[in-house]
């Protein structure tokens, strides 16, 4: 166990030097930040003077060093736009990304199970049918037409949710403002919530059909049909838990993309997350905050993707984390 | 009996709270983007500049027809050909409780001195000299005609707000490009509006300066909520479902919808910012030739561009300086006649065409990347095959720079509201030195034109000063010097019962502190 999560830390400061390093080669392609940091009329003399005072004129070599070294402290650059370190801005981000990815997961935790099950256990009837047919719909339409749709739909034409932002929010601690502690809060997460689940929410109902199914053909479930144990028993406690085995892996892989999906859903709501501000950055060539950026949402897949084997190895005790770590 | 005075206690309360809530009148605000930094002289932009109109305020300013207004500056007279003397409002006070004298003119002078981006504008002057409490004197260089133009960008801050040291030992006046500096994060103006709530991308809250001195505006809004709202659906969308009262830019798609919505008006103006083709005579030696540069511009159509990709919403332009400006030439009209282009084409000796590079940039001006298409379809009209390449504003700038392709397109729109500087960064011969010709990615260079610009820029008789501007404008129309397409009008939307009208204007700065709601 203490070796697997060794391995681990030594695993995801490698994927983060890989990381910084595309990164930084590829800042030179976005632009010119100066472009965005001063007015149309400026002489290029003044640009390349500010230019030199941010070091943008030193080599790649030294860029990447000068780099390196601060980050050993802790230090992932200043953002040109917020004149803070990168790093405090998208922790200030973070928390609304996160509710907003735990708003999605828990509508997608509450209406895949019991989705899924049913329609792997009446696959015939008329509502299964309707189930499939709306899901195709939702995981083949993008995301930011979902959400502009919705917006229309739910805040202009019945006007029953607010169309933008985070509303009134309530502050827990730190750089942590929670949407769940107030009403307003509540109508505000719902909308992006949806917007965002509708693309996984699809894939995780298909999964658990498919698993299910599969599970209901075995013969220890036949078995328990012949005892004449209460099908709900079969159904929720036999089968369904060992339909989760997948469900939980794929879970864990696609929380990771859906804190990338937010880039679109925050967008569109104006949601004040890190993956809105992630696209504000490219656009303004804010080539610390990107980097920075880069970095954390690959910290955080390399977290996940470790929790998710941690509970891998409880829900199935034949997983040997111990070997894996070897 | 103790009890029926406590019910009506609460239902006084209850009522007076009531009174109050309604008495308050909050304005939400969308726009694309907010602010850069609180700092006025941090960056030369539109928002930089909306907010200063909003928590500081000019000396003079524009009115809606393009007139200037006194602000804080109650008079000026010229005193000799280099001398203007203003004459400062009098108990004019600041957000701090300072009261506003010339001493914080001469220092905001020169802090604008010191500022990258609007130390061009102030190139000419030299000083702010102060004589006395309420009056200055400010110095150009050279007689400069444009005195008044660029006193509306002194917006006098607050010196002694603004000196002294940080907690952390900076200087609180320091300018600062890029990181944190006390003036980008901390304001203290004379304008109708106090900043007290700001968290950078997601709101800026304003609330009425009770000390304002101008009380004969009849502004009667108390709070202002400033929210960006990147995404044009969704800044619609906030309208049309009242959660915001004012948005602007409304973009093209959605400007019948918010006309004919019942709850919400729409207000236009067309604007000034003209949208150009350059044509690279130093990669392109056909285009050399003023018949193939004429000709490029008989084959283009802008009253097509404008009606069937603006939908309407630009006006059709045949020279850079828009109608209001002094240089504005009513006679040039927009040129379009195919069979006229090929004409030129086949006299200039190139009937059949040759191929062209073109960029442009698809994030940057309304519809970008679509007149660019427009463009490259109508030149293969005459037999020039248009190789078209559009990106991200961020990506093309370097381009730009580079000059690295055939035509490039650009929008621009004039910092000083005066024609002389479309030619200066656009048309004239490129000069490192001077920095004229900063834009011009067509390497076009008429030294004639150039000797009236430079003539212009030191005659103070307005009607000298507008026939030479004229005459500027007619060389570059004769020798078609550049393509001008249209200039892009601009759009706001806003709640009924949101006096909006009164408060816009061509330059895109709206003046909240006069923003009358009907309650």
């Amino acid at each position: 166990m203490l070796a697997y999560l060794v391995k681990r830390v030594f695993q995801a400061i490698g994927v983060m030097l890989v990381i910084s390093l595309i990164g930084f080669a590829i800042q030179d392609n976005l632009g010119d930040p100066l472009r965005e940091l001063v007015g149309q009329s400026v002489t290029e003399e003044v640009r390349e003077e500010l230019r030199d005072q941010l070091g943008l004129n030193d080599s790649f070599v030294k860029q990447y060093s000068r780099f390196l070294g601060n980050a050993l402290q802790g230090d992932l650059g200043t953002s040109y736009f917020f004149k803070e370190p990168a790093l405090d801005v998208i922790l200030k981000k973070l928390p609304a990304t996160l509710e907003l990815v735990f708003g999605a997961t828990l509508i997608i935790v509450g209406l895949s199970v019991p989705l899924g099950v049913y329609t792997a256990i009446k696959p015939n009837t008329i509502l299964s049918r309707i189930i499939m047919g709306v899901s195709i719909v939702g995981i083949s339409i993008p995301v930011f037409l979902t959400a502009i749709l919705m917006i229309y739909v739910f805040a202009v034409g019945y006007g029953w949710f607010p169309s933008f932002g985070r509303g009134d929010v309530v502050h827990v601690f730190g750089y942590w403002d929670t949407n769940f502690a107030s009403v307003d809060g509540w109508m505000h997460i719902i909308l992006p919530s949806l917007a965002l689940a509708s693309i996984m929410l699809p894939l995780f109902i298909r999964l658990i059909r498919a698993e299910m199914m599969e599970v209901l053909q075995s013969e220890y479930v036949k078995y328990a049909k012949a005892k004449g144990i209460h099908p709900s028993r079969i159904y929720f406690v036999h089968a369904l838990k060992n339909t989760l085995l997948p469900v939980i892996t794929v879970g864990g892989v696609q929380i990771g993309t859906m804190v990338a999906y937010t880039i679109l859903t925050e967008t569109v709501f104006q949601w004040p997350g890190m993956g809105f501000m992630f696209l504000e950055a490219v656009n303004r060539v804010d080539t610390p905050l990107i980097v920075a950026y880069l970095i954390v949402v690959g910290f955080i897949f390399v977290v996940t993707n470790t929790i998710v084997d941690l509970i891998y190895g409880l829900v199935n005790p034949t997983v040997n984390l111990a070997r894996m770590g070897a | 009996m103790n009890k029926l005075t406590r019910i009506a206690a609460i239902g006084a309360a209850t009522f007076a709270l009531g009174a109050v809530a309604q008495a308050e009148v909050t304005v939400k605000v969308a726009y694309d983007a907010d602010p850069v930094s609180l700092d006025p002289h941090e960056q030369l932009s539109g928002g930089t500049l909306q907010l200063s109109h909003m928590v500081f305020d000019p000396l003079v300013r524009w009115t809606q027809d393009l007139q200037f207004e006194s602000r804080l500056a109650e008079s000026w007279e010229q005193i000799d050909t280099l001398t203007t003397r203003f004459h400062l409002r009098d108990g004019v006070k600041f957000h701090s409780g300072n009261m506003l004298t010339s001493a914080d003119v001469d220092w905001t002078f020169d802090r604008l001195k010191e500022s990258p981006d609007f130390k061009g504008i102030f190139s000419l002057f030299t000083d702010v000299k102060v004589v006395d409490e309420n009056t200055f004197d400010l110095i150009a260089s050279e007689p400069y005609p444009l005195v008044l133009h660029t006193a509306t960008y002194i917006f006098p801050m607050d010196s002694k707000f603004y000196s002294g040291m940080t907690s952390d030992g900076k200087d609180k006046a320091e300018l600062v490009k890029h990181g944190d500096s006390f003036a980008s994060r901390n304001v203290s103006g004379t304008g109708p509006y106090v900043v007290t709530e700001r968290e950078q991308g997601v709101k800026v809250v304003f609330d009425r300066f009770d000390g304002y001195w101008d009380t004969a505006s009849k502004g009667n809004v108390d709070k202002i909520i400033l929210t960006p709202i990147k995404e044009d659906p969704t800044r619609v969308a906030a309208l049309l479902s009242g959660d915001v009262d004012f948005i602007a830019p409304v973009p093209p798609t959605d400007l019948q919808r918010i006309a004919e919505n019942e709850g919400t008006d729409l207000i236009s103006q067309s604007g000034t910012r003209i949208i150009t083709f350059q044509m690279n005579q130093n990669r392109v030696e056909a285009l050399k030739d003023a018949r193939v540069r004429l000709a490029i511009d008989y084959a283009v159509n802008n009253a097509g561009i404008v009606d069937r990709i603006m939908r309407g919403f630009a006006t059709v332009g045949a020279q850079a300086s828009p109608a209001g400006y002094l240089g504005h030439d009513p006679s040039l009209t927009p040129r379009f006649d195919v069979e006229k282009a090929k004409a030129l084409m086949a006299e200039a000796g190139y009937a059949d065409g040759f191929e062209l590079t073109m960029m442009a940039p698809n994030n940057r001006y309304v519809n970008d990347d679509k007149i660019a298409q427009a463009v490259a379809s109508m030149l293969s009209k005459i037999n020039i095959k248009v190789d078209l390449q559009t990106m991200p504003k961020a990506q093309y700038w370097p381009k730009f720079d580079e000059r690295a392709a055939d035509l490039m397109m650009i929008g621009w729109h004039s910092d000083t509201e005066d024609s002389a500087n479309f030619h200066q960064f656009l048309s004239a011969c490129p000069d490192e030195a001077t920095g004229n010709g900063q834009y011009n990615s067509g390497a076009y260079c008429n030294t004639e034109a150039d000797a009236l610009m430079n003539a212009s820029n030191t005659e103070t008789d307005a009607a000298k000063r507008a026939a030479m501007l004229q005459k500027l404008e007619g060389i570059l129309y004769e020798e078609a010097a550049f393509i001008p397409l249209h200039w892009q009008n601009l759009a706001w939307g806003a709640r009924k019962g949101v006096g909006a009208a009164g408060i816009v204007n061509a330059m895109n700065f709206p003046y909240f502190g006069d923003l009358v709601v009907d309650k």
